[in-house]
């Protein structure tokens, strides 16, 4: 039976009110759910930015996005482990760990980012003997072909200690079903993202960043079907487009923002119509190919059809030419940078944004952020003027 | 009790031939910037190649030296603050931040013109602001760059890198020396590279026995205030009979002084290990602080960022490439993971013998610092070792609050001798 316009609107409203809810539940239900009605099977935790969840997957494991803990829960002991100097994420994970409530994860994988998020690895090692915990070297070497064929190398130390935690041990058919349902799941987040890029105002931004995140805390097989559900629906969504200036916005790729403050950026009178949040998750710009070697496949996607990263050091570009792409191609009046405090790896990349912005003549914000904020006026105090700048310049 | 701080440091025949030589490296520099030297080949100090750098005759350039060498001189912080003007934060690396202020300041400095680079050599080595470094001074001089990738240690089993991590490596040092074959318009003369890679071999063992030296006690040097004098040759000479013949003048003149059992101090009250970077722009009052109280350093972590030389490690003439690629992976404190560091500073209290741990926590430096909190709580809780953390800045002048560090110092020295005095009755 057809759907009416008013039912679609109140099951997209459904949706992303159920999203809105798994992202802030720190008690990971709906993961905790899916493994009680999975019996024997487990769950592994990806620390951002980008983990090959295929492989944990194809070990009929659950990859599960531990993204920090957001606004929801106060640091009580964390705290005495890393210094102040260093990202609120960092610290959330760990008070997560130290608040047992990580106690239903195998294992946590970890990779090179950052100064500290290499360092927690170690310490999660030390503090939760019991846990499985893995750091995945990320190649930094593109100018060679060194580097892509290292990498296939490091998948294949990854799986060997993967199946050996969850007793299963895949061929390649099982990696390639992983990457099949993976590639679903991209492609539909890409697709949400060309629809909000061409009419903005059938899904914003906050919305888009409670599904993707959502997504990263549920079995994936469930994650797709929610996906071409909204895309099914978004089309006939009835909804205004407004007057608003049209932004990229880039810096948030690891530490998540509080959706209350991405609302806070679009309702200063910006329509955000592309974005860096949970990048990792979507990573790649085409499908991964399906091959006889799906090892090859995945780490030939990560060297050749990866979105931007900051934490990916790529000297056959320069830094800021994806950054003033994006804003051309979206025909964007400005950039949103919007980096994480603390955040090294986005606040170094800003330094040579801003003069390539400059260069090209392209308006551009800086704000910084916590995951834990609670109060936006200031950003929106700023992120009004800027518009009001532009608006009316 | 603390008493004034004496004369404590050293100032022998030893410094003024670090100086001597490390003018002469300058100098080099200069020479090149005005394009009457050797080829410039930027580079990381931790874990590197330089032996095939020598082989070529090219320079090796290390922009962290250049930093630290701003800090002591008090020179950095201008370079600091413009490049915050340029868009950098107050909370990126200083060094970075040093650095690159004195690059669009026409790279002069009190100590050297630093030439513009012929090749940006990344060797990451653990360090992932290296990167960021090296990214950013490739777009501002749009100069070559080949990021040399080393895989972490994170095997947490065994110290040892897999053949794997090894092999990557080796095949990267060959693109290398093709890279460096194009540039200098020479081929790789191996025998020049053997012997260059026997005398890194012989001074590496050579400041291995030197700091084996402070088991004794008294130390015979402070192995953290004194060690950062002797560092500037391992990084800037090693692989030269210059370099070689530091080591050799260091080791006689340390053995004499183990041996006369003179020590940096009239007392050595304390034995303490020092894990961190140095405040370089306070250098001498964060000395003093320990000094007052009879305590010496009897190893460190931070002089072992450029290569740990004193578990067994040496560079073999008879393999210059794979032993150039263990080094990077596996002989030096930045590519080891955290709790690897736990168990050498381990090792330095239990073999050295030391009565304390002193934690300097930097901002710049995250790869030292961030997680010293859980370092503090395995010792103190799990061995029971009395450790002081301690926060500051590696370059930047701005985070060093000496009253407050002071205190803190004080406060657990004066703990220290109280448990001594209970322990005595």
């Amino acid at each position: 039976m057809a759907t009416t316009p008013v039912q679609e609107a109140t099951r997209l409203h459904a949706i992303f009110e159920s999203c809105r809810e798994i992202t802030q539940d720190v008690e990971f239900s709906a993961a905790k759910q899916w493994l009680a009605e999975h019996p024997g099977r487990k769950a592994i935790g990806c620390f951002p930015i980008y983990c090959p969840v295929e492989l944990i997957h194809a070990c009929r494991m659950l990859p599960l996005g531990i993204i920090g803990a957001g606004n929801q829960i106060e640091i009580t002991y964390a705290d005495s482990r890393f210094q102040s100097f260093v990202c609120s994420i960092v610290k959330s994970t760990l008070e997560l760990g130290f608040t047992k409530r990580l106690e239903f994860v195998e294992g946590m994988l970890f990779h090179n980012i950052c100064d500290p998020a290499r360092n927690l690895a170690s310490v999660f090692i030390r503090n939760f003997p019991g846990m499985f915990v893995d750091y995945i070297h990320f190649p930094q070497n593109f100018a060679s072909p060194l580097g892509m064929q290292y990498l296939q190398k490091e998948y294949r130390r990854i799986l060997d200690a993967l199946q050996e935690r969850s007793g299963y041990k895949p061929t390649a058919e099982d990696l390639n079903r992983s990457i099949q349902l993976y590639n679903r799941i991209r492609a539909a987040l890409r697709e949400l993202y060309r629809l909000r890029s061409e009419k903005p105002h059938l899904i914003s931004a906050a919305e888009q960043f409670l599904l993707t995140r959502a997504g990263t805390l549920m079995s994936p097989e469930k994650n797709v079907e929610m996906l071409e559900e909204v895309l099914a629906a978004l089309p006939t969504r009835a909804t205004r487009p407004k007057d608003r200036i049209r932004v990229v916005l880039e810096g948030s790729f690891c530490e998540l923002p509080p959706v209350a403050l991405i609302e806070t950026i679009e309702e200063a009178g910006c329509y955000i119509l592309d974005d860096d949040f949970l990048r990792g998750w979507r990573w790649f710009t085409q499908e991964v190919p399906i091959e006889a070697n799906p090892l090859h496949a995945l780490a030939e996607s990560y060297s050749e059809r990866a979105y931007y990263s900051g934490s990916k050091h790529d000297s056959r570009e320069v830094k800021a030419a994806h950054l003033i792409k994006m804003a051309q191609d979206q025909k964007a009046d400005a950039v949103v940078i919007m980096a994480a405090k603390f955040c090294e790896p986005a606040l170094f990349d800003y330094a040579l944004y801003r003069k390539a912005l400059d260069d090209a003549k392209i308006p551009h914000l800086l704000l910084e952020f916590e995951e834990k904020t609670w109060i936006f006026d200031r950003a929106r105090s700023e992120a009004e003027t800027f518009v009001e700048s532009l608006l009316f310049d | 009790m603390a008493q004034p701080a004496p004369k404590s440091d050293y100032q022998g025949k030893l410094h003024n031939l670090q100086k001597d030589m490390i003018g002469r490296y300058y100098d080099s520099l200069t020479a090149a910037s005005e394009g009457r030297g050797k080829k410039a080949v930027y580079m990381m100090v931790s874990g590197n190649p330089v032996e095939l750098i020598q082989a070529f005759d090219m320079l090796p350039v290390y922009p962290e030296v250049n930093a630290l060498q701003l800090a002591v001189k008090k020179q950095s912080l201008p370079h600091i603050l413009a490049a915050e003007e340029m868009g950098y934060s107050t909370d990126n690396c200083a060094y970075v931040k040093a650095d690159v202020g004195m690059y669009f300041a026409g790279r002069k400095t009190p100590f050297a013109t630093i030439p513009e680079p012929d090749l940006i050599l990344c060797n990451y080595v653990g360090c992932n602001v290296y990167l960021q470094w090296f990214e950013h001074l490739a777009e501002f001089s749009k100069k070559p760059i080949y990021n040399l990738d080393v895989p972490f240690s994170r095997n947490m089993v065994s110290d040892e890198p897999s053949d794997d991590d090894v092999s990557y490596v080796v095949k990267q040092l060959e693109e290398l020396i093709e890279i460096c074959e194009r540039m200098t318009g020479k081929s790789l003369d191996f025998k020049k590279l053997q012997r260059i890679t026997e005398l890194s071999g012989e001074t590496g063992h050579l400041w291995s026995e030197i700091k084996k030296l402070t088991r004794e006690r008294p130390a015979p040097f402070d192995a953290y205030f004194d060690s950062v004098m002797m560092m500037a040759p391992l990084y800037c000479l090693r692989g030269t009979e210059d370099g070689l013949w530091f080591f050799q003048e260091a080791y006689k003149e340390m053995k004499k002084r183990a041996e006369m059992r003179e020590g940096p101090l009239p007392e050595e009250k304390f034995r303490i290990v020092i894990e961190g970077p140095p405040p370089w722009p306070y250098l001498r009052q964060f000395r003093d602080m320990f000094s007052r109280w009879g305590a010496v350093a009897i190893a460190s972590t931070y002089s072992t960022v450029g290569g740990i030389w004193e578990f067994g490690f040496q560079h073999d003439p008879l393999r210059p490439i794979e032993s150039m690629a263990k080094h990077m992976l596996q002989f030096n404190l930045c590519n080891r993971n955290f709790l690897q560091r736990y168990q050498q500073i381990k090792d330095y209290i239990d073999q050295w013998g030391a009565d304390a741990l002193v934690i300097h926590s930097v901002k710049s430096c995250r790869l030292f610092s961030a997680g010293q909190g859980d370092m503090r709580e395995y010792f103190t809780k799990q061995l029971g070792v009395p450790t002081l953390l301690v926060e500051s800045d590696i370059e930047d002048p701005r985070y060093f609050a000496e009253a407050q560090i002071r205190n803190r110092v004080d406060a657990f020295f004066e703990s220290l001798e109280h448990q001594r005095m209970l322990v005595k009755k």
